[in-house]
């Protein structure tokens, strides 16, 4: 295909990140994969808009900005993260600038089978050693390819079989650097094994509002047969920030998973979420909300694979876009040929609240199955005129009435969160985001 | 079982029955494709020296283009060069009346049902009719000229209104649009040509008749309607070809021009050779066809019905310039056997008020692959655009796919735009309710079919329509497993 030749022509690379793939492997236990992924980045390079994957955001401005590589020093401490907690009791992981802040965490007491840590110690655990860099595909994804080979820590949590834990994960990504524009590959690896239910939570704030900052995080959620993972992603970083986002859920069989993407901040934002129902009888859910303002830029990609038959995904992407900022969508389902008795619904809402913001959305479909249910919808328009008018009658002024009629579209994709205490945290942050 | 072998037999005789080739001398330009090629094309048509030109100006600018990739279709690379780019019936002379014309072509066009006689008596339809690149007559063009309506060639219309075509000629499509408009805009042959003056209504259909007769030809047709302000016309379009095991190139242009208050509605029906059972064979069909809403409350509709081809890729678009204009697209695309097609629409909103709907309804069956790709771009200017989108799939075998390639693309807060998609099969529930009330099952995918796709068969003029169907029968023959 020509996609090659058309990459080879307009290949960016800036030399800072050429110089990072190039260097020798931060993890070492995994030299052979973290060095195939930095050829595979020199290959593809950087995206340009003539990518189709990449047609409504350009992010070629990353080839040129002079970045470093984030500090590995730890300065939060306990007292500055409790600001950031989503319930009071949820079990914290700091990763400060990429790198895990022990110090910050509270990893004291686990619930038994429940280990979270650094990859640095983890290496002997055998559930990591399967997993870790194994499900995030970094030979077409090029920001893949260019965390793989230079994240210098990773996050791993591990849930045993038969655990059941009701307590929230949270995922603290927090960056603290004022001098530099800096680059923080974050790595995150979470796996339930069989039977198991976890609450993940993966937060991402930022302490710098003035250097360019470049996020490019990568998640791999392993779901082994019958287990339930809930996944919470709040991104509210601030307007100085790309923060490209890359999340693979793998499921077996009657395995469940619910993943709900917030993207509240971040000048640019792209998220990749890439669902892969591999075995029989798997449910997925996928549910997103962005609230874009100012300039901001919110792109979400997702993939749902259907491999086998007798399963069912569902989901929901809801946009408000406000002032100069601009929506992207592109939800893609496959449903491979064998896929029979296959249901998969997509539908996409967008408002557009000024003149000048922009959506472009792609829901995409593409069907090698003849038994199956599937459909998609997308919507593009504004607030109704008849229910602004309706409650302006009844005494509410129009900000007010504007403000809940956005409040009412949002709080749909809220609802689907299952942990009560994190569903009643993130309804807190976007009213306080609407307002 | 033997119901199912008989079945197998039916199909295997019955697929395409526009498969002959008629026996009719033809004169050929040489193979391959140069700018001496162009100039003799130019040469044999007797053409003004702008045009010839406008010829070279597109065939330089189509060497610096590559062949696109995009499309979801697989086929073998085209040799550009082992086309031969212009073939004629012979002998051509002018022609004054039917009688004039060649027995064969007169016969070609009966058995393709296009009676040109009979037509000019009966039916109210005017036909141009094309085989291989040059049209060979054009029917009630004396009674349309009362009315002001040039209805010809395109060769002709060259001679006869150069200034019209001057101005009009890649005015919608230029020939920098795409890699496939350009080798058109190059090389093209003939076509037809059809301008409704100031406030006229046709009276009848328009129509032209496409055929592919001669073995390693290309079809290079270009058609340009333009429909002053406040007139009216349908056009109607039909292809066949002979059954060949070689791939063949029709590559298209169609430009609409719709001035304020002027409707122009569109229609289709595709049915050139699919290529056989196995996939060998065909007429790959890469076509671009647009029109531009140019005045207030102008409208152009398309209506297709896609069934022939190896491969399509074809995306008639609207350009919704004027205030208040219409676009509307409907189409109905069946593939079977190893058919694929990539096809859909474009409606571009830039003037105020400016309304879309897209109605496209694809089935696959076989191994056939069917894809929708369509584009709603609602432009910062457009204020109070509406769209309405509708693409649903119906999958009639476990070896084919369906694939919907929506892009929606909004830069104002005022527009509404919706799309919806759907992909099922034909539910058995509907079949049993069928089967047990004496319907054959055959008869009742037909019949189920054929109730899915009203919504487009209900916009197309009658005769169409009845094509339409039995088209639709015969294509889907042989695919319910």
């Amino acid at each position: 295909m020509s996609t090659l030749q058309e990459t080879k022509n307009t290949i960016l690379i800036s030399a800072v990140f050429e110089n990072w793939v190039n260097a020798s492997p931060r993890v070492n236990a995994f030299a052979a994969t973290i060095q195939e992924a930095a050829h595979s980045f020199l290959k593809q390079g950087i995206p340009t808009t003539k990518h189709e994957e990449w047609k409504y955001t350009n992010v070629t401005k990353l080839a040129t900005t002079d970045f470093q590589i984030s500090a590995n020093n730890n300065t939060l401490k306990k007292v500055d993260v409790k600001e950031m907690k989503v319930t009071a009791d949820a079990v914290i992981v700091v990763l400060e600038n990429g790198v895990v802040n022990k110090e910050a965490s509270n990893l004291e007491a686990l619930p038994k089978g429940i280990h979270i840590g650094s990859i640095h110690d983890m290496l002997d655990n055998a559930v990591v050693k399967k997993h870790f860099l194994q499900h995030a595909d970094y030979k077409t994804e090029p920001f893949v390819a260019l965390n793989t080979a230079t994240f210098s820590d990773a996050v791993c949590i591990i849930a045993d079989a038969n655990v059941e834990m009701e307590t929230p994960i949270q995922l603290m990504m927090v960056n603290t650097c004022f001098e530099y524009c800096d680059y923080v590959p974050v790595r995150i690896l979470v796996v339930a094994d069989k039977n198991a239910s976890i609450h993940v939570v993966e937060t991402f704030e930022s302490f710098s509002h003035t250097n360019s900052i470049f996020v490019n995080a990568v998640s791999e959620v392993v779901v082994a047969e019958n287990a339930k993972v809930n996944y919470v992603k709040l991104q509210d970083d601030p307007l100085n920030t790309t923060h490209i986002n890359y999340h693979r859920v793998a499921m077996a069989r009657d395995s469940y998973q619910h993943l709900t993407t917030l993207s509240l901040g971040g000048g640019l934002v792209r998220n990749n979420l890439n669902i892969r129902l591999g075995d029989v009888n798997c449910t997925a859910y996928l549910n997103g909300l962005t609230v874009a303002r100012h300039k901001q830029l919110v792109d979400h990609h997702t993939a749902v694979d259907h491999a086998m038959p007798h399963c069912y995904s569902n989901e929901l992407y809801k946009n408000l876009i406000d002032d100069q900022a601009q929506g992207v969508f592109n939800g893609k389902i496959f449903v491979r040929k064998d896929a029979q008795k296959t249901n998969a619904f997509q539908s996409n809402k967008n408002l557009l609240l000024s003149d000048d913001a922009i959506m472009n959305a792609k829901p995409q479909l593409e069907i090698f199955a003849d038994d199956v249910k599937c459909s998609h919808g997308a919507t593009i328009g504004q607030l109704d005129d008849e229910s602004l008018f309706y409650l302006r009658a009844r005494g509410i002024g129009e900000d007010a009435a504007r403000a809940l009629l956005n409040h009412a579209f949002a709080a749909e994709v809220m609802e689907g969160i299952a942990h009560e205490g994190v569903k009643e945290k993130m309804l807190d942050i976007l009213n306080d985001k609407l307002k | 079982m033997s119901d199912d072998l008989k079945l197998l037999d039916d199909v295997a005789n019955s697929e395409y029955k526009w498969g002959f080739v008629s026996n009719i001398e033809s004169d050929n330009a040489p193979k391959g494709l140069n700018e001496d090629i162009v100039r003799f094309i130019s040469a044999k048509k007797n053409e003004p020296e702008w045009l010839l030109e406008y010829r070279l100006k597109a065939f330089r600018h189509w060497q610096t283009m590559t062949e696109p990739v995009w499309p979801n279709v697989t086929y073998p690379k085209v040799d550009f060069q082992d086309i031969i780019y212009y073939s004629a019936p012979k002998p051509k002379v002018q022609l004054d009346s039917l009688d004039d014309l060649d027995p064969e072509i007169k016969a070609t066009f009966d058995k393709l049902g296009i009676s040109l006689e009979e037509q000019k008596r009966l039916a109210n339809v005017a036909v141009d009719a094309v085989i291989d690149s040059v049209s060979v007559k054009t029917t009630f063009r004396e009674a349309l000229l009362e009315k002001g309506i040039i209805f010809s060639s395109f060769s002709e219309a060259v001679h006869e209104h150069p200034e019209l075509i001057k101005k009009y000629l890649g005015s919608v499509v230029p020939y920098t649009d795409n890699f496939y408009a350009a080798l058109n805009a190059a090389v093209f042959s003939d076509g037809s040509f059809c301008y409704i003056p100031k406030g006229v209504r046709c009276p009848m259909e328009l129509s032209t008749y496409f055929r592919i007769n001669s073995a390693g030809t290309g079809q290079f047709e270009r058609t340009l309607i333009i429909a002053d302000e406040g007139s009216y016309v349908s056009y109607l379009e039909g292809c066949t070809a002979p059954m060949r095991d070689e791939n063949q190139l029709h590559a298209a242009v169609v430009e609409i021009v719709s001035h304020a208050e002027a409707q122009v509605k569109y229609s289709t029906v595709q049915n050139w050779y699919p290529g056989d059972k196995n996939g060998k064979g065909g007429i790959f069909n890469f076509v671009t066809k647009r029109g531009i809403c140019l005045g207030n409350k102008s409208k152009i509709s398309w209506t297709q019905v896609e069934t022939g081809s190896a491969v399509t890729w074809k995306y008639p678009s609207v350009i919704l310039k004027g205030d208040n204009s219409v676009g509307e697209f409907y189409s109905v695309a069946v593939t079977n056997n190893m058919q694929q097609a990539d096809t859909g629409t474009k409606m571009i909103h830039i003037g105020k008020n400016t309304s879309s709907t897209i109605i496209s309804k694809g089935i696959s069956g076989g191994r056939s692959h069917n894809s929708y790709r369509g584009l709603v771009k609602i432009n910062k200017s457009a204020d109070n655009a509406r769209n309405f989108s509708q693409c649903d799939s119906l999958l009639l075998g476990d070896q084919c796919g369906a694939h919907t390639f929506p892009y929606l693309e909004v830069s104002n807060k005022s527009a509404m735009v919706e799309h919806e998609a759907t992909t099922s099969k034909v539910g058995e529930d509907q079949i049993f309710y069928c089967n047990q009330r004496g319907i054959s099952t055959e008869d009742a995918v037909g019949l189920i079919v054929n109730g899915y796709c009203k919504e487009v068969f209900n916009q197309l003029p009658m005769e169409f329509a009845v094509e339409a169907q039995k088209l639709l029968a015969i294509s889907l023959e042989g695919s319910v497993g």
